[in-house]
């Protein structure tokens, strides 16, 4: 009780470190590779934040976490969980790029039966021989239809572009550090 | 499937019959791209609906764009680029219909008629499907037939029409008493209480003078009745002071006859039962800035009026009093032209309307340039509502100090104010401004109100506690809807209603309004089906609040209002249906799965959601 209070009251000094979490799920990695692409700031971002579930980690489970990053839409049964443990952990979640955004390239499958997707690549493929759907326990179920990340869990805020520029990213993150209400103008926010 | 519907759409259209069909249409409108509106309109009634051939002809006949012609035709919500059936059905949506019982006799219909709403049945003789208000929730529920108007419905009159169309019986033998429109004037003031005989007013303002005439409207502090209550002096003036623009310009009077707000109804029984008086006010601006031409854009959900309005013109014609040398004066003179609307709430906006009336889809424009100074075909014009130009007839007779000694200090004169909902006697009732709502509602027999909608969704929505408020511009204004909402009824559902109407009539031009719009929409079914949160609860008040600072006119301005005010008011109404106060999907997340379940056979834990199969280690 006493260490709650002293972090607490640590936080509303606002000189704790803080705690980010980032995951990839329906995505396809770019905008992790982006986040790298902050380059050398990775070193100033280690001085204020420590590292919770991350590729960059290789922790398998999110902890109590001031920042959740999630990367990607909702395609499959573990997208879901994922999400979900995050969104209990994170005291502010954000999207960022376009499939957690909006369900991105993934979400193109949307318009298709997915029985009929998952029949005609295991089992009338012109190449399939004896197929099967698999059906092993061990494998997350696909989702009848990729969702973005706000149709499961609500979201504190959403970084767009696919990717965001990593000068984006570092925006967006120091501004959140420093305790202002993160906002990216023009510049960064089109794309052509 | 688009390729299937096109084929069935040329094979139920005989394509060489178009040019007779089409050609007398395009005489009578000159072949003028301003008439397309009124081109489309009188085409389809002749072929039913607007086959693609049939688009191409008229853009070739008036050499406008294809694309341009197809825009205009799928704009409107009354017309119809596949066949929509033989007989078509619409049932009127306002929330006063609902109320009394018209989602329950839709459903009926569809059934005796063996069909799907909204679909046409698969022999082509039938259609039943919603529309915005029709304007007669003081005899509802409501509904039009081919665009003919019948009330007051009853199981027993469902039962009777669904024989009716499977007979395939013609309109014109339907029983008379279905297609009753009463007035239901229920209490009459300085306007309505007077029997006023064609063309006297003309006359008093002919011979007061047009400059005289503008004098006695500003003092009559004559504010527009059509809800924003601009000074119709002011009006007047700038447009007779205007210079028209080209060598043959001329100034145009408009009267916006396009009544869409729900609940509104008081030009309806204007134009029914006053509509000399109108003629007479639009004859008298015309005569007061100098213009020879006024046109009435009367909704298409009013399209029954025009046989009546154009026997009046006739006969105003006969009397001296339209056309050339009006009431013996060589070189005044004053035409009226009637336009019909085609279902599009968003043309009741001054400048969409005017947009609609040159022969395009109704976007509003963007101001200024004002249409006193730039308005129909870009001439100084002055657009009032039909129960202003009523007024205005009534200054021209009584002067206008007489006027400004009713009502209050800024609210002059009386309001024609459209009651329906729960009240012992719905109709039309005639108040000088500064009436309480209370006065009102102990009036029309309202006993247990718990709420008032004054004005339309677009307005305001009172709670008890502020009945004692006044209708007048200083507190409530109002364009004449007042809806009467008992202790019984949920208001969650009324403002369910309204987001629904907002979505429907967003004209689609900027995507504030047509995104907003629609998430709004979307987040009153999720709280309806039981799956909204306090998140949607704070969505609905960010897009309120992201419609008033960025919307491109004040039907998206206003589209959350009826949402906010009953989230104010009413709060228990929405959070009795809330699930959880932080976030749940809109849809089932198992059932996502029970596709890629039925293909893999598979019936474990981790096939499903739910708290067994939570992720080891993953507290829940």
């Amino acid at each position: 009780m006493a260490t709650e209070m002293r972090v607490e009251s640590a936080a509303v000094a606002g000189n704790r470190k803080l705690r980010l979490a980032t995951a990839s799920l329906a995505g396809c990695f770019g905008c992790h590779m982006s986040f790298l692409d902050i380059d050398e700031r990775l070193f100033a971002l280690v001085e204020r934040v420590d590292f919770d579930r991350s590729p960059l980690t290789d922790i398998k489970h999110c902890g109590p976490c001031d920042i959740g990053l999630i990367e990607g839409g909702i395609c499959n049964a573990e997208n879901v969980h994922v999400l979900r443990e995050f969104r209990s952990h994170c005291k502010v979640l954000i999207a960022i790029g376009a499939c957690a955004i909006n369900g991105g390239l993934p979400a193109q499958r949307n318009h298709l039966d997915l029985g009929q997707c998952l029949q005609e690549v295991y089992l009338t493929a012109p190449d399939v021989v004896s197929g099967q759907i698999p059906n092993d326990p061990e494998l997350p179920l696909p989702l009848d239809k990729v969702h973005p990340i706000h149709e499961i869990v609500r979201v504190d805020y959403v970084i767009p572009g696919c990717p965001p520029s990593g000068d984006a990213i570092w925006k967006f993150l120091t501004d959140l550090l420093d305790g202002r209400t993160p906002r990216l103008g023009h510049p960064m926010l089109h794309f052509d | 499937m688009r390729l299937r519907e096109a084929m069935v759409t040329e094979e139920c259209f005989d394509a060489r019959r178009l040019d007779d069909l089409l050609l007398p249409v395009l005489e009578r409108h000159a072949r003028e791209p301003g008439q397309l509106v009124q081109i489309l309109r009188e085409a389809q009634e002749r072929i039913g609906y607007l086959p693609a051939p049939l688009l191409t002809a008229i853009a070739r006949a008036l050499k406008l764009p294809r694309a341009q012609v197809e825009g205009v035709a799928g704009f409107y919500s009354f017309f119809h680029l596949t066949p929509p059936g033989r007989y078509r059905v619409l049932f009127s949506d306002n929330i006063t219909d609902r109320m009394l019982g018209s989602a329950e006799m839709l459903d009926r219909l569809c059934n005796r008629l063996w069909i799907e709403r909204g679909k046409v049945s698969e022999d082509g003789l039938v259609s039943v499907d919603t529309t915005s208000c029709t304007g007669l929730c003081d005899q509802g529920p409501a509904l039009l037939v081919n665009g003919r108007a019948l009330t007051r419905m009853s199981a027993e009159r469902i039962d009777r029409i669904a024989e009716l169309i499977r007979a395939q019986l013609p309109l014109a033998d339907w029983p008379p008493e279905y297609f009753r429109v009463d007035d239901n004037i229920r209490r009459r003031d300085s306007l309505l209480s007077v029997d006023w005989p064609a063309g006297e007013a003309l006359q008093a303002a002919i011979a007061r003078g047009a400059e005289a005439m503008l004098a006695e409207m500003k003092r009559s502090n004559l504010r527009g009745r059509g809800g924003a209550g601009f000074t119709t002096a002011i009006k007047w003036e700038s447009a007779r002071r205007a210079p028209c623009h080209g060598e043959s310009g001329v100034r145009y009077v408009v009267c916006n006859a396009d009544e869409g707000e729900p609940g509104t109804f008081k030009d309806r029984v204007l134009l029914s039962s006053y509509a000399d008086l109108l003629f007479d006010g639009m004859t008298i601006a015309g005569f007061t800035i100098g213009a020879a031409r006024g046109l009435l854009y009367l909704r298409g959900e009013y399209a029954w009026l025009l046989p009546a309005l154009r026997e009046k013109l006739e006969r105003r014609r006969r009397d001296g009093l339209l056309g050339t040398a009006l009431c013996g004066q060589p070189g005044l003179d004053f035409e009226i032209d009637i336009h019909l609307g085609a279902g599009a709430y968003v043309c009741g906006e001054e400048t969409a309307l005017l947009e609609s009336l040159e022969g395009r889809r109704g976007i509003p424009r963007i101001r200024p340039p004002f249409p006193v100074s730039a308005g129909y075909r870009g001439q100084p014009t002055v657009v009032n509502n039909v129960e202003t130009l009523c007024k205005a007839a009534l200054i021209a007779c009584r002067g206008g100090a007489w006027f400004a000694g009713l009502g209050t200090k800024q609210s002059t004169g009386s309001k024609l104010l459209s009651i329906s909902g729960d009240v012992e006697t719905p109709g039309i009732y005639e108040y000088p401004f500064g009436v309480s709502v209370e006065q009102v509602l102990r009036d029309c027999g309202a006993g247990n109100a718990q709420a008032v909608q004054v004005g339309g969704p677009s307005g305001i929505c009172l709670a008890m506690h502020e009945f004692s408020r006044s209708i007048a511009f200083e507190d409530v204004p109002t364009a004449g809807a007042f809806m009467v909402f008992g202790a019984h009824r949920d208001m969650f559902e009324v403002a369910r209603n309204f987001a629904h109407f907002f979505r429907h009539e967003s004209c689609g031009f900027c995507t504030p309004c047509r995104v907003g719009t629609s998430l709004v929409a979307d987040c009153m079914d999720k709280i309806a089906r039981g799956l909204g949160t306090q998140y949607e609860i704070n969505q609905v008040f960010k897009i309120h609040r992201l419609l008033h600072a960025a919307s491109h006119c004040g039907l998206g301005q206003a589209a959350c209002n009826p949402l906010f005010d009953t989230l104010q008011k009413f709060r228990p109404a929405y959070e009795r249906r809330l699930c959880s106060l932080d976030f749940e999907p809109a849809f089932d997340l198992d059932q996502a799965l029970a596709a890629a379940r039925q293909m893999t056979g598979r019936d474990d834990p981790a096939a499903h959601f739910g708290l067994a199969a939570r992720l080891p280690g993953v507290a829940s």
